[in-house]
């Protein structure tokens, strides 16, 4: 065991109008998640303070924070990725763009809206003509990276267009539209375009790769993005859905 | 603040999920989650979704039932098992059409892979039965069902804890929850309530399950006099990361995977000489336990943390990448280890609580062993025992559970609500969720709920795990009596009401002390060994003294016991070797 010292930002709207940085020293072994550092504390410090969690092993998606800087998820980052050795301090704060509700939780409502904008449901009307809709291994591959998604906010915290522009759809939300337009049974091309091609959609994305860094769920979002820009210039150039 | 609704569905895991797209379209319908709905750990789960549909060799329902009440030790009924195998079908094919996007065979069907258990023609051979997509085929089942709520527009109301139930003698009024961010109590006031609430290994120190699965909708049942179901069956997962819990898919043993000893000896052939590493999962985790304290772990000192190697680096990296990606991610972040090159150190980990709230096979409350129902009171999932899981559930029969008997319930609330008029809400029915809150909340010193959690955690690993005698765990229901009074003065640090988390430990732990409770009287109760059962002064099954289901009633500081019979209508009960 070594003592870590965990430097969180607290704000409780509450009681505070600004947010303070408070100081907490853990007992923890190098191999420990941040998460178990976190609740310690909770447990046996401070029970007031606040954050997400629940799986503790990297796809529920709830604890993402920015760990020294980085948009990471408190679960799946141990304490030896960020403290080589005992009396090194961690800063933890919450993730940004999103607005602050209390200590490190952040209300996603925005994050969620955008994902629901881009109608993230296989659209196909048609029945299919047998019991299962065929897709060759290579066509579930093709699409599959996208999965992957955990909506975790990570990526929106991370985009540097984010701060410039707050209207931006977002990388999850493209990654999320990118899952179904990548999938041979979708037919919802047309439909996501609004949203898509709209000047607030994927053309903001200045390729940061900043939400590719971030991704816990190794995405490969800069480049999913990238193929979705390409998608809509091929459509709008021979106007027929890719 | 008061709310009328036709359905309200507590829980937004699989079950949930599938029973509010069923009944949303019907009738006026809000779901309650105490997470965002895509945080449930129905995402956790890995390996896959069991049904006969013969895509890459011949299989049929009726094997696969076969198995599940083999697999459960024939404490399973075998109707329910049987209807389960049998729209197990039909519901894979569903969600493949909403979107799911399973892994495919070179001609484009949905492939399939062995699991543990799963067998061809009653015993003969492991069978190619499970629907997977990659190793995060929950994962997918829950983005799928989400993603259709959206497309369906259901009402979710996010980070609401419930907290109570409202009856009207065995009649179902609603349900009372607190909103996190606000910290208000509200009163949904519904002719049909469904408890989708998921599991609740959180009683146990190491476990693969979520900090949210502390078993809230079985415990309010419990509070409510509802009996609970076969709660002393609580399956160990043979292959947790050692001390972390996390989970190791059975496919990676169902894609060739091999447990070895100290020796590199592959054990299971000596204790399951025909399925060896495919066995269920109870007899793999007393497998592994036996070998430990043989002095055949890795370390060899016979020590209850000690381990074993599943081996995976002969399956190669390509399959393993394509297969099985999120097991090698696992392996690198928490350990440090690549699965190709080194295997995996891994110990029985609290994996799924068999019992639950008993319900029929439409998910209908039943309230005693006469098939009285609590009407208009639902419930699914993990949370629930219908049995078709009996003492010992098979790898992917959980993800089938959901989405079977989800889309059953729904159905059925659908129905119910058409015909069933709301039923008056008392003026005191959140007395109880109010004195409960305020209690914790009343700025009164008192003991830490931290403390209370890990002394109970740490009893139900070492006495109520996969090995269990009479001494231990009459001392452990002794100390779980403490536990529960000393509970009784717990107070919160937190007195906000703005996403008070600490009060939600604290009610979060309210409900695993009762549950854990319920669970130690009834598996000190049983006197034989069955499925996850497991003793070592009663090492026999006892079908003339045990083949009944066990209904715990929890009365204050006691619980009342009593017993239910089991549906062996198909297939008679016979000694179980693989």
């Amino acid at each position: 065991m070594m003592n870590i010292t965990l430097r969180i930002r607290r704000f409780n709207p509450e009681t505070h109008d600004e947010p303070r940085y408070q100081d907490f020293v853990v007992a923890v072994e190098p191999n420990e998640r941040i998460l178990d550092a976190l609740m310690r504390i909770k447990r046996f410090q401070d029970g007031t303070l606040g954050f997400r969690k629940s799986c503790a092993h990297g796809v529920c998606g709830s604890d993402a924070m920015r760990i020294d800087g980085k948009d990471r998820l408190a679960c799946k980052t141990l304490v030896r990725d960020v403290a080589a050795k005992g009396g090194e301090t961690i800063l933890i704060e919450p993730l940004r763009h999103l607005p602050v509700q209390r200590d490190l939780i952040v209300d996603q409502t925005t994050f969620f809206k955008r994902y629901r904008s881009v109608k993230p449901f296989l659209i196909n009307e048609e029945t299919p003509k047998e019991r299962e809709r065929l897709q060759s291994p290579k066509e579930r591959m093709a699409f599959d990276d996208a999965t992957n998604c955990i909506l975790c906010s990570a990526c929106f915290s991370a985009c540097p267009v984010l701060e410039e522009n707050p209207a931006f759809l977002g990388p999850s939300a493209i990654v999320q539209a990118f899952r179904f337009l990548g999938d041979s049974r979708d037919q919802g091309f047309e439909e996501r375009l609004p949203v898509l091609d709209a000047p607030d959609g994927v053309w903001p994305c200045q390729n940061h790769f900043e939400c590719t860094r971030a991704c816990p769920r190794s995405i490969k979002i800069t480049k999913r993005i990238n193929e979705t820009k390409r998608m809509i210039q091929t459509y709008k150039e021979g106007s027929r859905c890719p | 603040m008061q709310h009328t609704f036709d359905a309200i569905i507590v829980g937004s895991g699989g079950s949930g999920l599938y029973a509010a797209l069923e009944v949303s379209g019907q009738a006026k319908t809000a779901v309650l989650s105490k997470v965002y709905p895509v945080r449930s750990h129905t995402g956790a789960a890995q390996g896959g979704i069991s049904a006969a549909l013969g895509n890459v060799e011949e299989d049929d329902p009726q094997w696969h039932a076969f198995d599940t009440v083999k697999g459960g030790d024939y404490l399973v009924d075998q109707q329910a098992a049987l209807l389960m195998a049998e729209e197990a079908v039909q519901a894979v094919y569903d969600l493949e059409n909403r979107g799911l996007p399973f892994n495919r065979t070179p001609d484009g069907r949905i492939d399939q892979r062995r699991f543990g258990g799963h067998t061809r023609n009653f015993g003969e051979a492991p069978v190619r039965r499970a629907c997977y997509a990659a190793d995060r085929t929950g994962h997918m089942i829950l983005q799928t069902l989400y993603q259709q709520c959206i497309k369906n527009g259901v009402h979710f109301y996010d980070e609401y804890q419930a907290l109570d139930l409202v009856l009207e003698g065995k009649r179902c009024a609603g349900v009372v929850a607190l909103e996190l961010s606000t910290g208000e109590i509200h009163t949904f006031q519904a002719k049909t309530v469904l408890f989708a609430t998921g599991g609740f290994g959180r009683m146990f120190k190491i476990t693969s399950n979520a900090y949210a699965n502390t078993g809230d909708g079985p415990a309010i049942c419990a509070r409510r006099g509802i009996p609970l179901q076969d709660m002393e069956f609580f399956q160990f997962h043979p292959t947790g990361i050692k001390g972390l819990g996390i989970l190791i898919s059975e496919a990676v043993r169902g894609e060739g995977g091999i447990l070895r000893n100290s020796h590199e000896e592959q054990f299971m052939a000596r204790y399951a000489p025909t399925l060896m590493d495919l066995a269920p999962r109870d007899m793999v985790s007393r497998a592994i336990m036996t070998e430990i304290s043989a002095g055949l772990g890795i370390r060899g000192d016979r020590k209850i943390d000690d381990y074993v190697h599943l081996d995976a680096t002969h399956l190669g990296k390509e399959t393993l990448q394509s297969k099985l990606p999120d097991i090698t991610d696992f392996c690198r972040t928490y350990l440090g280890v690549d699965p190709a090159e080194s295997p995996i150190p891994v110990l029985p980990t609290a994996h799924y609580g068999m019992g639950g709230i008993p319900t029929d096979n439409r998910g209908q409350v039943i309230c005693d062993n006469k098939g009285t129902l609590i009407e208009g009171l639902y419930a699914v999932g993990e949370c629930a025992c219908v049995s078709v899981h009996g003492a010992n559930r098979l790898g992917t029969n959980s993800l089938l559970d959901l989405v079977v008997f989800g889309r059953r319930a729904g159905r059925h609330m659908a129905d119910f609500v058409n015909h069933a008029d709301q039923v008056p809400v008392p003026a005191d029915a959140a007395d109880f969720a109010r004195q409960w809150i305020s209690r914790l909340t009343d700025k009164k010193k008192g003991p830490h709920g931290g403390l209370i959690l890990e002394k109970m955690q740490t009893a139900m690993m070492e006495n109520i795990g996969v090995y269990r005698n009479e001494a231990d765990m009459a001392k452990t229901v002794k100390q779980l009596e403490t536990l529960r009074e000393q509970y009784g003065l717990v107070r919160a640090q937190d007195r906000g009401t703005s996403f008070n988390t600490d009060l939600l430990e604290l009610i979060e732990l309210g409900n695993l002390a009762d549950l854990a409770f319920i669970t130690a009287v009834s598996a000190l109760n049983r006197q034989e060994s069955r499925g996850a059962h497991s003793r070592e002064d009663y090492p026999e099954r006892d079908d003339p003294n045990w083949l009944k289901h066990t209904l715990a009633t929890l009365e204050g500081n006691r619980v009342k016991l009593d017993y239910k019979e089991v549906d062996v209508s198909i297939w008679t009960p016979k000694p179980r070797k693989y």
